[in-house]
């Protein structure tokens, strides 16, 4: 390991002065990332001057200047078309997307589809507070059923976009949930989504204190919440949960459904067992889908498989081509195909 | 066999005319290319509509392929044809305007039929009588019947063997303007051989059918004979616009060592372009596909900030679909180009026929003070050299550089005297590669070029971060400061108007420094304006010709040309949108107008004799 990629999450704080409001949840997700970063550089010996952050706009798209690193901050939903770009030019880096509920399944869904359907090697962090921040107070495509903000006085009428469904529902290759109090669970995460070979969505839980405060708090608000409303999933481990480890999940015909450990005769070997690594993403969607208070939240790595990365891909052909290449300048390029001489 | 009158011309207009499946495309390029090959000059115009399939036998489906070619350089692909090919009562009606009274026409007896001609919405049985063409050279073999007796044994269906009808037609236009065969045997051998020998068999002998037919049966009168052409010596090639587009930006990217990156959407008539630049894995060009207009810049910006040549390519709607992202680039001023094929619009418009009228939506179509270099091609062939200047520009001044080009040009094809790279300048982008002193300062520009420093990611010690927000004048970090943002604003107009440095010095294209009548014009009617200020000089006419490729900014010596002629008529298909960038950039001069905005190229003839009214 070169002594080069030895680094601290302090490393990885920018000069800037960070401008989000007290008690965002914003902060925790940025200790998060810079320890994540230090432990990516430090274990797998990547240098500081490879991070790229991208962003789009709204108040997490602010990331890029507050992490020491290249950063680009993009315009409004665009930043994983912009990240698309800049590893596909580049697959030396290490890209990461910082972006919002509004910057990427609203204005910016097309863009998250399709780098996901693509699987461009990138690692997202999706800021979910459920609300528009910057703009001060608007519903999202994330907004709760019912909500009442600045834009639905009355509540909201539109059925809400599940991250995780529409990730996976577009062919997506990993799939990890966060809070953003979590901040070691986020941290693992991030580290995860960065060594997964293809597009890694982690969607953070976020508290926008100002504009939609404890939109997140019935499940994930403390860590006793925490224990009882939300389940970690782990990879090979039966899908129990609760603060006395006395709760779990099994499999109903089609759906999941929520179980007590004997109850009705409940025994740990009836429980399911997660398997994120397997291709077919029908469980995998359940659980992205899961709300509370009918299921726990899943939090975890709900889906990981492997499968070609979209950039790799490019320059792949791009070797292949140019192995057994006819063509190698423009004067060649130029000269090809039919030509006569005056 | 009594040997037919050869007669010796200066050149001729062949169109070729058919149902959008009969292949015209296909022949007229292999009638282009030909002539190309035999040293005639050569200018081509493709003209097909939106629909891929329209209802057969329509008006509506009717593609055609006109080429001009002579014992010159051939600026134009002519105003109206001397040999009209039409596959179908549709194709003959389509094209009666584009005619004069001594055009030969040559049917396909086959298709001349009652059904046709209801299909192709004509009233009576008689289409010469209905259309006024009596007394036009008509040529009406059964085209389809001989195409399919030539294949018998074959074994090919009725519908293979039907589809090789164009070669036929093909073969008759060969032996009508004695062009040999042998470059299409070459191409057929290239295509189908390999793949379908029996395919490949059936197209060299409806080929050939078609030519002995002209020679056996004397249908016409004489045969003609262009001589080649005299060129510049060296070897010449056909190239269109959109792939001569394409190759500047690949020898952009060997020049300047950045790799080539383009983001883009399919758009007609742009398309083209990323097509030529997809199949160039083997110069390691990297295409995204995107899934949108927006992603398709926004990939590229993307690979602008991690050291590409990053380009988009798109047309009219796309570019307004782009204009958020632009003025994107202009603030992180990054370098990018972005080319505009214009097309009829507004909105769907025309997608298949050009217009100039993308004008003004390339100089000022951003929100805020957002200038951008603007440059226009004018030919076929110099889109190449202008999607290289537009790269060079954008790399070593770090600012988003707008290529126009237009449906005509690239569609359309001519001969193109291949250059060396050898005499292509470099290209070196201010590209930083270490920390020079204590800390990088992104926005620190040249004082001469005012490019600010290029610092790509993976670069130790350079890390920095840029965005959408204003930027402090010199470290480039957000900056709400009043005073700085106007700075700013004024920083990055300066920096376009010092490209005018850069650039040629204007000239007068054709015609002396001083007259009567200035005709200007920019983009891709310069053939035309050419060829109409030509004809009036050969009249005698005081009238001179300046064509603009440099827009934005306008190159020097714009002033000391105009102030020398007593009148200035601005040409251009749109409404007049470089007349009044004209007249508020050099408000001293009286500009006249003329404009055309029927998706149609301007005609020579429309243009003298409106030339001659003013005078």
């Amino acid at each position: 390991m070169s002594h080069n990629c030895i680094y601290s999450a302090a490393d990885f704080k920018s000069d800037q002065e960070v401008k989000w409001c007290p008690g965002c949840g914003d902060h925790a997700v940025l200790g998060s990332l810079t320890a994540a970063l230090a432990r990516i550089s430090s274990e797998d010996c990547v240098p500081r001057e490879k991070f790229t952050v991208v962003s789009g706009i709204g108040c997490s798209s602010r990331f890029p200047y507050y992490v020491r690193s290249y950063g680009f901050h993009g315009i409004h939903g665009r930043a994983a078309a912009i990240a698309t770009g800049v590893k596909t030019a580049n697959p030396d880096l290490s890209v990461w997307v910082a972006t919002g509920d509004g910057d990427s399944l609203a204005i910016g869904g097309n863009h998250f589809i399709h780098a996901v359907r693509r699987n461009v090697d990138m690692t997202m962090m999706l800021f979910n507070n459920e609300i528009y921040g910057l703009t001060k107070g608007q519903y999202s495509p994330t907004t709760k059923l019912g909500k009442v903000t600045k834009t639905s006085p009355f509540g909201t009428i539109e059925k809400p976009f599940k991250p995780g469904e529409l990730a996976i529902g577009a062919g997506g290759t990993f799939f990890a949930r966060s809070v953003d109090a979590e901040v070691a669970l986020t941290t693992e995460m991030l580290v995860a989504g960065a060594r997964h070979k293809g597009m890694a969505v982690v969607e953070a839980l976020v508290n926008c204190v100002i504009f939609n405060d404890k939109t997140h708090a019935t499940y994930a608000g403390d860590k006793a919440t925490r224990a009882e409303n939300t389940i970690l999933l782990k990879h090979g481990e039966p899908m129990i949960f609760g603060a006395n480890r006395d709760k779990g999940l099994v499999l109903d015909g089609e759906q999941l459904r929520g179980v007590r450990l004997g109850d009705d005769g409940v025994a740990e070997s009836d429980i399911l067992v997660h398997d994120a690594h397997t291709a077919n993403p029908t469980i995998h969607f359940l659980l992205a889908g899961m709300s509370w208070p009918d299921y726990p939240v899943a939090l975890g790595i709900i889906r990981q498989v492997e499968a070609p990365a979209y950039d790799a891909e490019v320059h792949r052909q791009v070797e292949e081509q140019q192995a057994t290449a006819k063509i190698s300048n423009v004067d060649d390029l130029l000269g090809s195909g039919a030509t006569w001489k005056v | 066999m009594e040997t037919q009158k050869i007669t010796e011309i200066a050149d001729v207009v062949v169109r070729f005319s058919g149902d959008s499946g009969d292949g015209m495309q296909l022949v007229g390029t292999l009638f282009s290319d030909a002539a190309a090959v035999g040293g005639n000059g050569i200018s081509t115009f493709p003209d097909f509509p939106s629909e891929i399939r329209a209802p057969q036998g329509t008006v509506a489906g009717v593609s055609g392929f006109q080429v001009h070619l002579g014992a010159a350089k051939m600026t134009t692909p002519g105003d109206t044809c001397d040999t009209l090919v039409a596959m179908n009562p549709a194709a003959l009606r389509a094209n009666t305007r584009g005619l004069r009274p001594d055009s030969t026409i040559i049917l396909d007896d086959d298709a001349f039929t009652p059904k046709e001609f209801r299909k192709a919405g004509l009233v009576s049985d008689d289409p010469i009588a209905e259309l006024g063409l009596e007394g036009y050279n008509i040529v009406a073999p059964k085209i389809t019947s001989l195409t399919r007796e030539a294949l018998e044994g074959l074994g090919l269906d009725v519908k293979s063997a039907t589809k090789c009808k164009n070669m036929f037609a093909l073969g008759l236009c060969f032996y009508l303007y004695n062009k040999p065969l042998e470059h299409t045997f070459e191409y057929i051998e290239r295509k189908f051989a390999k793949k379908n020998p029996a395919i490949a068999e059936a197209n060299v002998r409806a080929l050939k059918a078609g030519f002995n037919y002209g020679a056996n049966t004397h249908s016409f009168a004489n045969t003609y004979n262009i001589k080649p052409a005299a060129l510049p010596e060296g070897t010449y090639r056909m190239i269109n616009g959109n792939q001569a587009t394409a190759w500047g930006f690949i020898a952009a990217s060997e020049k300047s060592g950045r790799p080539l990156f383009c983001g883009s959407y399919p758009i007609t008539p742009a398309t083209v372009i990323l097509e030529e630049l997809a199949k160039r894995r083997d110069l390691g060009v990297v295409t995204v596909q995107a899934e949108d207009e927006i992603a398709g810049i926004c990939t590229s910006i993307g690979a602008s900030f991690a050291g590409s040549l990053a380009v988009t390519t798109t047309s009219g709607p796309g570019l307004s679909l782009k204009s958020e992202a632009m003025g994107l680039a202009v603030m992180t001023e990054l370098p990018l180009v972005v080319v505009d094929v214009q097309r009829g619009g507004p909105s769907t418009g025309l997608p298949t026929k050009t217009e100039q009228s993308d004008l003004l939506q390339a100089l000022y179509g951003r929100n805020g003070e957002a200038p951008m270099v603007v440059i226009a091609a004018s030919t076929p062939s110099d889109c190449f050299h202008y999607a290289f200047w537009a790269a060079k520009i954008a790399l070593e001044r770090m600012t988003p550089v707008l290529l126009l080009t237009d449906g005509f040009i690239a569609n359309g094809s001519e001969p193109w005297c291949i250059p060396s790279m050898a005499d292509y300048p470099a290209i070196k982008p201010p590209i930083i590669r270490e920390l020079q002193g204590s800390q990088y300062f992104c926005y620190d520009r040249d004082p001469e070029a005012g490019a600010r420093t290029w610092a790509i990611p993976g670069t130790p010690g350079l890390e920095h971060r840029i965005g959408g927000l204003e930027k402090d004048k010199r470290i480039g970090c957000v900056s709400h400061d009043p005073t700085n943002h106007h700075t700013m604003t004024e920083l990055r107009a300066a920096k376009i108007a010092r490209v005018a440095s850069f650039i040629p010095t204007q000239e007068i294209t054709t015609g002396d420094p001083e007259g009567d009548l200035l005709v200007v014009g920019w983009g891709g009617t310069r053939g035309h304006l050419q060829g109409a200020v030509e004809k009036l000089r050969a009249e005698g006419k005081r009238v001179s010709h300046c064509h603009f490729n440099w827009i934005n900014p306008l190159p020097h010596g714009v002033e000391q040309i105009f102030s020398r002629f007593r009148q200035i008529v601005v040409c251009e298909l749109n409404m007049g949108q470089f007349a009044g960038y004209l007249r508020m950039n050099f408000p001293q001069f009286a500009y006249l107008q003329y404009n055309k905005v029927q998706g149609l190229p301007f005609t020579i003839d429309e243009l003298a004799a409106h030339f001659n009214s003013l005078i």
